[in-house]
């Protein structure tokens, strides 16, 4: 708690360009009524999950924010058709945690990869990452613009590789290459419970080294670290990417205590325990310490990528009035 | 010849013949020869094929084995390639031919890539049928396809669209048995959902896989209880392992996970084992396709598989001539790529005896006419 009457004489220091504080002012609450106002209006972060069905994207998602906020497919129904083309299906709740609300968005891609022919599966998309920045720009361009824009865009995209043990599928690499410049991609090896460690190990080395190779750069790339500081820890993340995750919303009991897990005829799996797999430095990375940065990027750096794309597509937008809100000149 | 011995019964039985000893004089030639056995595995990358290869035959077939890098695999189309053994045991000599079928389901696009594969089962039909035909018939080599396991990935919620066509494509050339690879990231629960999945889907889409033979009815019960279980359990769900692990004094083939049971007693607490019946179906497998139904695989095959190509075969190659009756010589349904010298004289006789038939049928059709007039 800060004591806003604390004179201390020695808080005040000489910095470069800056005057020497004669007394405590108070400055620094600042970060205080921030943290204030962030928790009265809450904020989005949108997800966005990738992969084949049946790699456990939906339970890995309610895993990481403990909570249901995405339903579980149980395949294709008898009768239900495999769409032809990947589907989008956005859906959001608000989860609330120590007086702080965010509207988490999950952004399902039911379809993508299942097909025989998967050309060009990852249209559909792109499109949909390319829809949502278009949208944040409109609302951005409008002459009366609204105090919040709503942010529907793609903050984090994470893309699930099937665990075979050997490589990357073409498709891994055919997707990563063409969606890193646009979006945030998070690779995770999924249902990590196939593989013992010493298989993980490798497949994680041949999997980075393929990733290198292919130039995809997925989050958190190097050209964005801002300091030292921020690179030797983003490069002790990039050296354990991409993590091999287990998901699991059903607890058993271990060791008197009860933990997230999955039960097979000869032993548990517990899911946040780092012995068995990396879920809890998944989660930690994700939701702990590098959340904002993923939106900050998102907004600092892909949107405005495309946005001066689209700038310079046109020879320049046009702000549009609120009543106008069809097609715009744009 | 040899003869057979004839055991605990005298000689001067009037009422003994003596050819109920023809069985152990079948199994002694039969020893004597030898048996060859082909295996295709099929499914995509990672499924674990090579691995359960291994386990079930207890070699290493795959030691030199380099997966290809990015690069290489670009370009990569389905390849068919064989690998062959000799293995003795007991004084009973098995040739094994593992056809292995890389490439398949890899790429972005894989549509057909089943292709290559009919292509090969075809092509061993073709010689066989070439073989038999021909005149020296001694040292006829049976490179027919006798099964095809089909690796079905776990993490799925049932069959996908090219499992499906897959095993559309080659349910009536091959035994196709269908497997669950890498079942031990399954629970118990999911392994039974998915087993039942899958069966619903295979009678859904008209899949015709391998049926084990009905029991006899003079077997056992026992026999029969074990047959119902076996035919319940399909598809088996297995794992296979090239690592062999000690386990309380004893050397296990299996995987070691760290994570298991922690319970007091026991001390295989992170184990799991190939050949524990309560992990996975693999010991079933193996009984199944080795230590039982080895010999009406490759009965199927003969009798059903083959015919059906032989049929169609013949079938195609009359209407063919009804309808070139121009032609000098029929023409050849399958190219043939290098026709030796035997092949050669061989279709000649053959020709020659299909023109004299389209001669006679001829003569016939105007003899019919004729008369109609």
């Amino acid at each position: 708690m800060h004591d806003q009457n604390c004179c201390a004489a020695n808080s005040s220091h000489n910095s470069s360009g800056g005057s020497t504080l004669l007394g405590y002012i108070g400055i620094d609450t600042i970060i205080e009524q921030m943290r204030k106002k962030t928790m009265k209006t809450g904020f989005d972060f949108n997800i966005m999950v990738v992969g084949h069905s049946g790699l456990g994207k939906s339970t890995l998602v309610n895993t990481l924010f403990k909570s249901h906020v995405s339903r579980k497919s149980a395949g294709w129904a008898r009768d239900e058709k495999i769409p032809k083309t990947v589907e989008i299906k956005a859906v959001s709740h608000v989860i609330e945690e120590g007086g702080v609300k965010m509207k988490l968005t999950v952004v399902d891609t039911p379809g993508f990869g299942d097909q025989i022919n998967n050309d060009n599966c990852w249209e559909p998309i792109s499109k949909y990452i390319n829809e949502q920045y278009e949208k944040f720009l409109k609302e951005e361009v409008n002459i009366t613009r609204k105090k919040r824009i709503p942010d529907t865009r793609v903050h984090c995209c994470i893309y699930f590789i099937s665990p075979t043990g050997h490589f990357l599928r073409q498709l891994d690499t055919e997707f990563m290459k063409r969606l890193s410049h646009s979006v945030n991609i998070i690779p995770v090896i999924a249902k990590a419970d196939t593989m013992t460690l010493e298989e993980r190990q490798e497949f994680k080395q041949r999997v980075r080294k393929e990733l290198e190779v292919s130039g995809i750069e997925f989050y958190p790339q190097k050209e964005f670290d801002e300091d030292m500081e921020d690179k030797s820890d983003n490069d002790k993340i990039r050296e354990a990417m991409p993590f091999a995750v287990v998901g699991s919303d059903k607890e058993y009991q271990v060791n008197g205590k009860r933990v997230l897990g999955r039960k097979t005829a000869w032993g548990i799996v517990e899911v946040e325990n780092p012995n068995h797999c990396e879920f809890a430095q998944l989660r930690d990375f994700l939701i702990r310490s590098h959340l904002q940065d993923l939106k900050e990027v998102t907004h600092n750096i892909h949107y405005e990528t495309y946005r001066a794309k689209r700038l310079n597509e046109n020879g320049g937008l046009h702000p549009i009035s609120s009543s106008d809100t069809q097609e715009s000149n744009l | 010849m040899q003869k057979g011995k004839l055991t605990g019964l005298r000689a001067t039985e009037k009422q003994y013949v003596g050819f109920a000893t023809l069985p152990n004089q079948v199994h002694r030639k039969s020893v004597k020869k030898g048996f060859d056995f082909t295996l295709m595995v099929a499914g995509e990358s990672g499924m674990g094929k090579s691995t359960l290869v291994n386990s079930l035959f207890l070699t290493d077939l795959y030691k030199d084995r380099k997966l290809l890098n990015a690069e290489e695999r670009i370009n990569q189309t389905v390849e068919i390639i064989k690998h062959t053994v000799d293995i003795e045991e007991k004084g009973v000599k098995l040739k094994l031919t593992i056809v292995d079928t890389p490439g398949f389901g890899d790429a972005v696009n894989n549509n057909e890539c089943w292709k290559p594969i009919t292509d090969y089962i075809d092509q061993q039909f073709e010689q066989y049928f070439r073989d038999e035909s021909g005149l020296n018939r001694k040292n006829i080599q049976d490179n027919r396809v006798h099964c095809c396991l089909y690796f079905i990935p776990p993490f799925g919620h049932g069959l996908r669209p090219v499992d499906v066509e897959f095993m559309k494509a080659l349910h009536e050339k091959v035994n196709i048995i269908p497997l669950i690879a890498k079942a031990d990231c399954l629970t118990p629960n999911e392994i039974k959902k998915l087993k039942d999945r899958i069966r619903e889907e295979i009678d859904k889409f008209g899949i015709k896989v391998y049926q084990f033979p009905e029991c006899d009815s003079d077997e056992d019960e026992e026999f029969k209880q074990l047959d119902k279980e076996l035919k319940e359990c399909t598809p088996f769900a297995v794992i296979g392992s090239n690592t062999v692990v000690e386990a309380r004094g004893q050397r296990v083939r299996g995987r070691l996970y760290p994570w298991g049971i922690v319970e007091g007693k026991f001390t295989n607490k992170f184990l799991c084992s190939v050949e524990n019946q309560s992990h996975c179906d693999f010991v079933k497998l193996r009984n199944m396709l080795i230590r039982s139904h080895m010999h009406d695989l490759k009965d199927v095959t003969c009798d059903v598989h083959y015919e059906n190509y032989r049929a169609q075969c013949i079938q195609e190659m009359t209407s063919k001539l009804a309808q070139d009756n121009r032609m000098e010589s029929p023409i050849p349904i399958l190219p043939l790529s290098t026709p030796d010298v035997d092949t050669e004289k061989l279709i000649k006789m053959k020709d020659e005896e299909l023109k004299r038939m389209q001669e006679m049928l001829n003569k016939m059709q105007q003899q019919m006419h004729d008369k109609e007039q």
